[in-house]
């Protein structure tokens, strides 16, 4: 089995960026879907189908058809291992469907994972574009760029009442789901998120955890993307999402200087305490440690911890994931292990990377 | 009262299973409850797009009209044999058609989940021109009517030579 870059490194290429507002957005990403018009939806297939459908929509990329956006990887789902897959969701690569039930799944890879196309997930072709911060436009454009390369080798599924058909009736018309990835710890601590979040909801957005539909918003991290996919633009939606966003950065940033005006020294106190845990505890669970590393990135964004850079935590955020520290470790464990693993790992990643081998 | 299945947590979830006129209660603990899985009621993650989907299709089959009592023909789609019926528990569809095999249906549907039911975004270049040329002819025939009935014959016959025109574009995209 081919060993795979994605599963090496923690931080794909495009995180390394900082885009706009990295502070409070950690990243924007736009998924569209597509169907192709003559093959039933993955989920009615036959194996044969499924196959065909592979095949058609994997030559655009093995053909060079994607050359003009940047270098693909075509990654058959059957030639990955478990750990591998779980790896790619964690990353945010691909979704759990396509990694535990799609039938000839696959994923074709930008070589900075910018860049993810999923074939026969839901829907036969799913195009996604992931931006550092706040650049929910240009990864639309960049959608919208590769949607068309695809649209001239495929027949699409499209009627021109309902739009784009999907599997799903929540994505028809538009097939496009936009979201940005927020930390929002001082809007959670001041007892505003709860406000804020139930008056998102009635514009026409969603609210989800980190890794997407049913996860828990663990760490303080919140995906808000749109509901709607019929009856608006993709400029409408999009410029709705944003417009939205932009209100929850500025109610962030708010609470953040309240806090340090009102209660510097018990900010200070709680993010202290929770890189010194960090720093040098022996066993860290998944959800301690997503609340820890929430308090030390809102620790280096308010200037209180200056020598842990965002890049640390956006890596320590991936590589603290079940799936990744099995990969890096490369072995199976037990949760207990994990966390016993979990806990070298983030002593090493943040005391190595503030005082060079001291303490 | 701790976790009956790990007993060390408390337990946070109640509930009663009736099966066969038979009664087992259940008092778990929330990661008990996820281990378990799907089996239970209100346990976290149980409740899926596709269930509250499907909550809103039966709604529609059962409420608003009464007309009980007439029964109407199953609705199926001829190219993957998905019925409404299946449709509405999965709350997926089969193949492209479908939309239009259950084209009655679907705008309480999409006008519950989405602000419209008309798409209003992106086209593809490739259908594009023919939706473009269809929306001419449609205010094409409308102007024509208008000319007719004001007697304008002259504009008139110029207008169904451009709609034929426009028509012949259409079968040849």
């Amino acid at each position: 089995m081919a060993n795979h870059r994605f599963s090496q490194h923690a931080l794909s290429e495009w995180m390394k960026d900082e885009g706009p507002e990295s502070e409070i957005v950690i990243s924007s990403r736009i998924r569209i879907a597509r169907n192709l018009r003559h093959q039933p939806f993955p989920m009615l297939a036959t194996n044969q189908q499924a196959k065909e459908v592979m095949e058609q929509l994997t030559e655009v990329s093995r053909s060079g058809k994607l050359a003009s956006i940047g270098k693909f990887e075509t990654i058959p789902l059957s030639e990955l291992s478990e750990l591998d897959r779980r790896v790619l969701v964690e990353k945010h690569l691909i979704s759990p469907s396509l990694a535990n039930e799609s039938r000839c799944g696959a994923v074709i890879l930008s070589d900075n994972e910018s860049v993810s196309i999923m074939i026969n997930e839901e829907d036969h072709l799913r195009i996604q574009c992931l931006y550092p911060g706040f650049q929910i436009q240009e990864a639309w454009a960049l959608a919208s760029g590769i949607d068309d390369i695809y649209e001239e080798a495929a027949d699409y599924a499209f009627d021109e009442k309902r739009g784009y058909l999907t599997t799903c009736p929540t994505n028809v018309g538009t097939g496009i789901r936009a979201s940005v990835m927020m930390h929002l710890p001082a809007l959670v601590l001041t007892n505003q998120i709860n406000r804020i979040l139930s008056a998102v909801t009635q514009v026409g957005l969603a609210v989800r955890g980190l890794y997407g539909e049913g996860s828990e918003a663990l760490g303080n991290l919140f995906q808000v993307s749109n509901q709607i996919t019929l009856g608006q633009s993709e400029h409408e939606i999009i410029d709705n999402l944003y417009s939205v966003a932009r209100q929850i950065i500025e109610h962030e940033k708010a609470a953040r200087n309240r806090l340090l005006q009102e209660s510097r020294i018990r900010i200070e106190d709680r993010i202290r305490r929770s890189f010194g845990i960090l720093a040098y505890a022996s066993i860290m669970d998944s959800k301690e440690a997503a609340q820890r590393l929430s308090d030390v990135r809102l620790g280096a964004d308010l200037g209180i911890l200056p020598a842990v850079g965002p890049q640390v935590l956006n890596e320590l955020l991936v590589m603290t994931q079940p799936g990744f520290l099995q990969q890096t470790f490369q072995e199976k464990m037990s949760p207990e292990q994990r966390d016993f693993r979990r806990a070298e790992l983030i002593r090493k990643k943040l005391r190595g990377e503030t005082d060079h081998g001291g303490v | 009262m701790y976790c009956q299945e790990c007993g060390k947590k408390p337990a946070t979830l109640h509930f009663t299973k009736i099966v066969n006129g038979e009664k087992t209660e259940f008092h778990i603990c929330e990661t008990c409850a996820r281990e378990k899985g799907e089996g239970i009621p209100g346990a976290p993650n149980s409740f899926s797009i596709h269930s509250l989907l499907s909550g809103l299709l039966d709604f529609e089959q059962l409420g608003g009209t009464g007309m009980g009592g007439v029964k109407q023909p199953a609705l199926r789609c001829e190219d993957c044999g998905l019925t409404y019926a299946q449709f509405s528990k999965i709350g997926r569809f089969g193949c492209s058609n479908c939309y239009h095999a259950f084209a009655e249906k679907l705008d309480p549907l999409l006008k519950r989940v989405h602000s419209g039911t008309v798409h209003s975004g992106k086209i593809p270049k490739r259908s594009g021109g023919q939706i473009q040329c269809k929306r001419e002819i449609e205010q094409l025939r409308r102007d024509l009517q208008a000319k007719i009935e004001n007697e304008e014959f002259e504009s008139a016959a110029q207008l169904r030579d451009r709609i034929r025109e426009l028509e012949r574009k259409i079968t040849d995209l």
